[in-house]
Parts: C-alpha cells; structure tokens; sequence
C-alpha cells in the first residue's frame, strides 16, 4: 500500500467568469522513502496538488472530485478540526521563501517549541531538548545558542534549514515541499536538496517535490510527474522521463532547458506555449531605422573596458568617518568587452554583479575605478548633454519584468520615452512608427502599443523591457538576470531573442546571471564573481571544460546535472 | 539600546528647545508685556524700571537662556488675565486633561483593537459590516457634533448624565481626580466617549487593515500548515505582527488627543487645559499660551519616546544595531 494515494483529483477555482478548472483528474501515489517530483511551469497547477492534499486551498478553490488517502486512510473529506491533527503531524509542508516562511517576531526556538508542544504534548524542557535535537538533524551549527535567535539572524539557507525542522518536528510521514530551493543560491540549494535527501532516507519519510526546475528534478527525485495545465501529462522514473520523455509538452519542455554540458546555436522553440511566435522575420532589421543611422565612432580595441573598478555602499552612517561602517560591494575589478561580444558575469547573490552592471550604466556612481566606453570615460564626464551621448548607446533590461514597467503608461509611451528623451526622431508620428515595428522585432506585435503592462505576462513584459532597451539604438546592452524570473520556455524564447537582435544589431552585451547553463549558452567569455571580486575571466567553452579558480570548479560542481535527451540534431 | 536611547533623549532635547525658541519669540514678538502689566496712567521712567527688573532690557541670548531655565522648572511667569503663577494654573488643569485624555484613549483601544481584529478574522460577518458602516460615522462627524448630540439625548432628554463641568473631584496632594467620586465618574462619560470615538474608529480600521496584511503571509500560511489553531495564529502570531503600526499610531494619537482636547472641553465646559488655552488665545495671555505650548510639545516628544522605545521591544529586528549577527 502506498503511503499517500492521490485519485481522480480535481481542483476548481469559481470566479464570476466561471470555473476554472486548476487540477484535472491528477493520479498520483507517494511511496515510503521516496521522492516524488512533481514539475511544470507557472499556472500549470503543481503547487495546488499539494495545497490540496493539506486541504489548504487559497479560497474560493474547492476539491471537486477525487480522494485523498494516507495510509489508507481517506483525508479529502475530514472536517477542519481533524484535519488540523494531520497538518504538521503526519503531513509537513515546506514553502518557497524562507525569507517570508518565519515569524519575525518570535525566536526560532519559539516557533518550533510552539509546533512541538502542539503535536506531540511534551513540556516545555523535552520540547526544548527535541528542538535543538531538530536543529542539529537539519545541519544548524551551535543550536544550544542559536535556537534563541530570531529569523533575521539566519541567513536565507539556514532560515530554510529552520522551515524544513519546522516541518519535521513531529516525525511526519509526508513531506510537500513546495520549490523549496528556488529563492536560494545553488551553493545552498545543494545542501538543501542533500539534506531532504539524507531526510528521506533515515526517517522513510515519502516527499512531494513541487519544482519548475529540472536540474532539481534530475538530481533528487525518484520520479517523475509532468503537469501541465492542470492535466498530468507524464508519470514515471526520473531517469525514463528526462531521457526518454513520452508526452510532447515534456519533449518541448526538456528540450527548452539551458544545457550545462553543450552548446547548442539556439534553443527549440517550445511549440507548446502560447504567445510564442517568433520574431517577424519580414523585418529586415539592419537596413531598417534601428540599424541604419547608427552615428557612432568607430572604436579600436574594447567598446568598453572596466579599470579598478570599487564600489563602497555605507551601511552605518556616523557623524566621524572612523566610526562608519561599509561594505565593499565591488573591489577593484577589470575586465574588457570586445565589440559584438557577449560577456557574462555569473557569480552569486551578494557577489556584486549586478553592482557592476549599475556602475557601467551610470546608475551608481563608483567609489573608484574608470569606466571607458567607446574610448571615454564615463566617471570623468560631468557634462550631462556629453554624457547621455553615450549612455543612449548603453542600454540596460532589468531582472523584474513585474516592477521594471510604470504600470500607469501605455506600452507605446514607455517603448517612445527614450526616444523621445534622446530626440532621436523629430516627429511624434515617426516615433509611433517605429514602436510599433519594435514591437513587432520582439515579437509582440503593433497591436500591443495601445495596452497597459498589467495584461501581459512575465515573458511578454520582459520583451517590452527589450523593446525600450533598443528603442536609443544602442550598441551596448546589459542584460541583468533578463529570465530568471521566467518558466522555462518562456526564457528559452526570450533568450532566442536576444540571441538574434545581438547577432542582427551587432551588439555588444553584458549578461549577468546566476545560471551556468543559460551562461553557457549566451556567451563568449565570463568571467566568475564572488564576495565583490572578479576571480577568473576565460572563454566560456573553457570555463567549463577546464576551469582554473577554485571557487569556478565548486560553483560548475554544485551545477545540477541534467542532461537531456540525447539531441536529433 | 542605551546607546539608542541616549540618542533620541538629545533628539528630544534639541527639539524641545526649537519649540522653547519659539514660545520665547512669542513673548518678544506679540505684544509689549510692559504694556499688558501697568495700567494707563504709569510714567515712562517707572516702565522703564520695570523692563529693568524683568530684565527685559538684556541681551536676546540672555532672556532666551533665562526662559528656558525657568521653563525646565516650570515657571512661566504670571498669567496676564488671572494675576496667578501659570505653574499654580497648569497645576490645576493638568489632571482635568490627562484623565480625560487617557481614559479616552484607553477606551479607544480597549474598543477598537477587539472590534479590529473581529473585523479582519469574521470579514464577512453582519457584525464586521455593521462596524464598519459605523466607524465611517464615527470618523465623519466632526467631534463638537457628538459632543452635542450625546448631551442633548443623555443629558438633556433623559437627564441621565452631567453636561458640563467635573463633577466633585478629591485632592490627591495638587492632584485632583474626579475618578474618585461618583459625580465625578458621571462626569467623566460623555467628554471621554465623546473624544474615543474618532480614535477608536481609527484604531478599528487601522487595525483590521494591518491584520488583513500579515493573515496574507507566507508565516502565517506556513503556521497553519504546521497545524497551529486560528487561536495562536490570530493572536499570537499575526497581532503581535499588526501591533507597530498600531503603536505609531496610537502613540501619535494621544498625543492629540491630549493637545487638542479643547474642543471637547469647550463643549462640555471640561476644566482642562484645552479650555484654558481657548481663554487664554482670547485675552492674548501669553505667558499661559507659552506654557501650553511648550508642555504640549513636551509631552508629544515624550510619547515619541517612548513609542520608539516600544518598537524596539517588540520587533526584535530592530534591536540589535548593525543587524547581523
């Protein structure tokens, strides 16, 4: 019998247009000591299973068909009282962000103490003693000291660490891990995923894995479950689905991943998503406005070279210097961009790569250091009208596409505002007419102008960032983690973009991310950042073959390994 | 922590001599106080004598320092309009007020936290609505208007209640307090319902919003899949999270309550320092308007203080400067 058999499950959200239905007829078992992935992208209904199982629904969703057992036991139609016995003591649920998962307000030991007394009715001395006992279980060092600490004395791993004790502390059966390790770093997000591992194991605990990432996937689960749409399009092992997948959605899916280990000219395009016509290609864009009338000086040698570059952010203000208190976010870094180059930064959070890219873009005023663009440099220039001369040839597209657009313009007058900013037309009309052929090069279409960007999606939004980003036509593009808040597919298609207009336009790119997969594919050289330092710049095809720094070698072996299917072409 | 509050304590001191300058420039400004003391008939050479002995003819800095020592022992002079040491008058109307002020501010809160919370956790409840419909009469009305129609039903039409005054009040050495006695409890009714119930409206849907924001988090989400009852979630998770900006607020609120209680005491004839102030504004009194100023002014920074003080004790983020550990 296994331990937790989902049958027939279906889930309907009711709203004044009618139902939508988010799970549709999902079969699912759980088995003792394994782990279950279930992986889809955004609004495919993964996330629901679970909240289902814990019958902890986002009102106004109701289960409308299926059954739940545990155990044999039927848990679907329980009433709230017996449901809360089940919820922490037979069934734990980890969530996504660790950062928001935890009371500020009340020490860890608190919370947890809390739970345990709660399930297991000890006092409040052996309700202690277990909670350090949890701690110490999920890798906390010196938890005699710590478990008096409040979350905000955690950092983002441990503070996960603490959620998954949380979720243990009455020795449940099942574990819902709701992408437990995409708000971390893949340093973390190793240990982490190690730790569910060892937890599975020692304690037979069945796991549901609720994960949009394939490398996670690959590297952890037993099996497989793909869903899409809320239907369960592909069951079966790990190794069968990633190298032999069935279903079409999955084929398209597996094949949109970034691959760490080859380098491929573009991604497949994901036939299965809609708003995924590619770029017109009846555009021929460099003969058009956008590549002509490119009046800028010729450059010999690097478009832009980065010298000693040193960013110090002040994190405690005082009245005598010598009582100030910084932080260096970038310390002295170098490096050149060659023209029509893509460069990539890949380091993680808290590295100071994206400090970098605000730096080069003039959006933080460096401590040190020189910024040379196209044979100026840049922190020298104090002439406003001199200085937007070059910034209109830098142009930057930010990891956000939520809060990277006024949600009061239209997308017309975001797209015509650097444009109109750096009076690159002299009529308004004109203007028009090349948005509206912007939008068609991003492959959104002239019918988008008129809309606000609170109807487009994440990926739609982020091709409306690019299309103002090469609105000033310029030569030089920072990409700043443009898809990490992307599916899948949607980055695959964004990424095609920006492969093209790069190859089309000729231009010069700085990639920042934190992937190593989507590094690999977009660039030619990289260089690796860690605690504000550049540590090693090379060819990307020799980074990854034959890394030299230390730290390059442990960030390429904490990668998750997913190989794909072997590629047709 | 010391070191925090050390730093707010000379915060409050730097401000309360900004306020103390300009309470002085009243004296110098408005009006000649020579003139407002002698009568018609006095020769120059005596008010010349007279500025003299005020020592109205030193040095600015001289009379600054001079007020502002005074000040700190409370001494602001004679009231022009009543011939008695303002420190005699204040002493005398202080307790009119504070009691009026806290006893409306506790029933603000003691009302308005419960009704909030109701309000955020049974949103869809007869009860929530009927609240909410009201707290918008409550916060639209303007106070003198409830004033009014609270003593012409309970004081006028069914004689239950007092109208005006404090009723008797029993002498705590200077301090008088009207809690004491039954007349003085009647007494005490209508005034301080009347000045709650825009602070208790306020305080209502402060709260209720504030709550409806952390029941939407991840912790409390998190709480519940532990399997945390609504009792320890509501109560002991998500309150203690909506409580700062109900601190803030509150805290800024007695404040006023305390400053501008004089329409209420108008109204009901409360013989606080609000209506003190009124007379005083009216006989351009001005060593009683300074005082009322800079005590005012004082007790905003205090309760500033200690609103800080409390933040720091309820969110422990803020405790430690510097944050990591």
């Amino acid at each position: 019998m296994s331990l937790l058999e989902i049958k027939d499950l279906t889930v309907e959200f009711p709203s004044r247009r009618g139902i939508f239905v988010a799970v549709e007829q999902v079969d699912l078992t759980i088995n003792p000591g394994e782990i279950l992935g279930v992986v889809g992208e955004s609004g495919a209904g993964k996330s629901t299973v679970g909240n289902a199982v814990i019958s902890l629904l986002q009102s106004p969703g109701r289960v409308a068909n299926g059954t739940i057992h545990l155990k044999g036991e039927r848990i679907d139609d329980l009433d709230e009282e017996l449901m809360k016995a089940v919820r922490g003591k037979r069934i734990g649920m980890i969530f996504q962000d660790p950062l928001t998962s935890l009371n500020p307000l009340e020490t860890v030991g608190a919370q947890l103490i809390e739970t345990i007394q709660l399930h297991l009715k000890f006092n409040d001395k052996d309700a202690r003693a277990r909670a350090i006992d949890l701690l110490t279980q999920v890798g906390i060092p010196d938890p005699d000291t710590r478990i008096d600490h409040y979350p905000h004395q955690f950092s983002g791993g441990m503070r996960q660490r603490v959620v998954i004790a949380l979720a243990l502390c009455s020795d449940p059966e099942v574990v819902i891990a709701d992408e437990p390790t995409t708000a971390l770093d893949v340093s973390v997000q190793a240990q982490i995923l190690e730790l569910l591992k060892k937890l599975c194991e020692e304690r037979n605990v069945g796991m549901m894995l609720v994960t949009h990432d394939m490398g996670v996937i690959a590297e952890t689960t037993d099996r497989v479950a793909v869903m899409y749409r809320g239907k369960l399009v592909e069951l079966g092992s790990t190794e069968q689905v990633l190298k032999n997948p069935q279903h079409d959605y999955t084929k398209s899916l597996i094949s949109a991943v970034p691959r760490p280990d080859k380098r491929i000219h573009r991604f497949p395009l994901v036939t299965y998503i809609e708003d995924a016509h590619d770029s017109k290609d009846d555009l021929d864009i460099a003969s058009h406005w956008l590549g002509k009338t490119r009046d800028y000086e010729k450059v010999e040698g690097p478009l832009l070279s980065v010298d000693n570059l040193h960013m110090r952010f002040i994190t405690k203000h005082a009245f005598f210097k010598r009582n100030e208190q910084y932080l260096d976010a970038v310390k002295d870094v170098s490096f050149d961009i060659q023209q029509g180059e893509v460069f990539g930064l890949v380091g993680e959070s808290g590295s100071g790569k994206s400090t970098v890219a605000r730096m080069i873009t003039g959006i933080y005023h460096p401590t040190g250091g020189a910024v040379n663009f196209a044979g100026a440099n840049l922190t020298q220039i104090s002439n406003q009208k001199e200085l937007n001369h070059y910034r209109r040839q830098m142009q930057m597209v930010f990891q956000d596409p939520f809060s990277s657009l006024n949600g009061r313009m239209r997308v017309e007058d975001i797209v015509a505002e650097p444009i109109h900013f750096h009076k690159q037309t002299s009529s308004n009309s004109e203007a028009r007419a090349i948005v509206h052929d912007l939008l068609e090069i991003v492959g959104l279409g002239a019918q988008a102008a008129r809309k606000f960007p609170h109807e487009f999606s994440g990926g739609q939004r982020q091709r409306i960032s690019i299309a103002r980003a090469l609105a000033t036509r310029p030569r030089f593009l920072v990409c700043d983690e443009p898809t990490s808040a992307l599916d899948v597919s949607i980055q695959a298609q964004i990424l095609n973009l920006l492969k093209d207009l790069q190859e089309e336009l000729g231009l010069t790119m700085l990639f920042i991310s934190h992937d190593l997969p989507v590094i690999r594919q977009m660039c030619d050289r990289v260089g690796v950042m860690r605690h504000g330092q550049l540590l090693e710049v090379a060819q990307t095809e020799t980074l990854f073959e034959t890394p030299q720094h230390d730290y390059s070698k442990h960030l390429l072996e904490l990668m998750p390994k997913f190989e794909g299917p072997a590629l047709a072409s | 922590m010391l070191g925090f509050i050390f730093k707010r304590l000379l915060q409050s001191i730097l401000v309360m001599l900004a306020v103390a300058f300009i309470t002085f420039g009243l004296f110098r400004f408005v009006g000649d106080p020579v003139n407002n003391m002698v009568g018609q008939d006095t020769t120059l050479e005596e008010r010349e004598e007279l500025r003299e002995q005020l020592g109205l003819n030193d040095p600015f800095v001289v009379q600054f320092a001079r007020f502002t020592a005074n000040a700190m022992r409370g001494e602001f002079g004679q009231s022009y309009s009543l011939r008695i040491p303002v420190s005699e008058l204040l002493r005398e109307r202080l307790p009119a007020t504070l009691e009026l002020s806290i006893i409306s501010a506790i029933l603000a809160l003691v009302l308005g936290m419960p009704m909030g919370i109701y309000a955020a956790i049974r949103r869809d409840s007869w009860l929530t609505k009927l609240f909410l419909t009201s707290s918008l009469v409550g916060v639209s009305l303007p106070t003198f208007l409830i004033g009014i129609l609270l003593i012409l039903i309970f004081g006028v039409m069914l004689r239950w209640l007092p109208t005006f005054g404090r009723g008797e009040v029993v002498y705590l050495g200077w301090w008088s307090t009207g809690l004491l006695t039954v007349s003085g409890l009647k007494a005490l009714i209508l005034p301080s319902i009347t000045l709650a119930i825009f602070q208790m409206t306020l305080i209502m849907r402060l709260v209720r919003a504030e709550m409806l924001e952390v029941l939407r988090t991840d912790f409390i989400k998190f709480g519940r899949a532990r399997g945390l009852g609504n009792r320890a979630l509501h109560f002991r998770h998500a309150l203690k999270n909506t409580l700062i900006p109900v601190i803030t607020i509150t805290g800024l609120q007695l404040g006023s309550i305390i400053a501008f209680s004089l329409i209420t005491e108008s109204v009901f004839q409360w013989p606080g320092m609000g209506l003190m102030f009124i007379q005083a504004i009216g006989n351009a009194d001005i060593p009683v308007m300074a005082a009322y100023l800079v005590l005012i002014a004082f007790i905003f920074v205090a309760i500033n203080l200690i609103v800080d003080i409390l933040y720091v004790r309820v969110d422990p983020r803020l405790r430690v400067s510097g944050g990591k550990k």
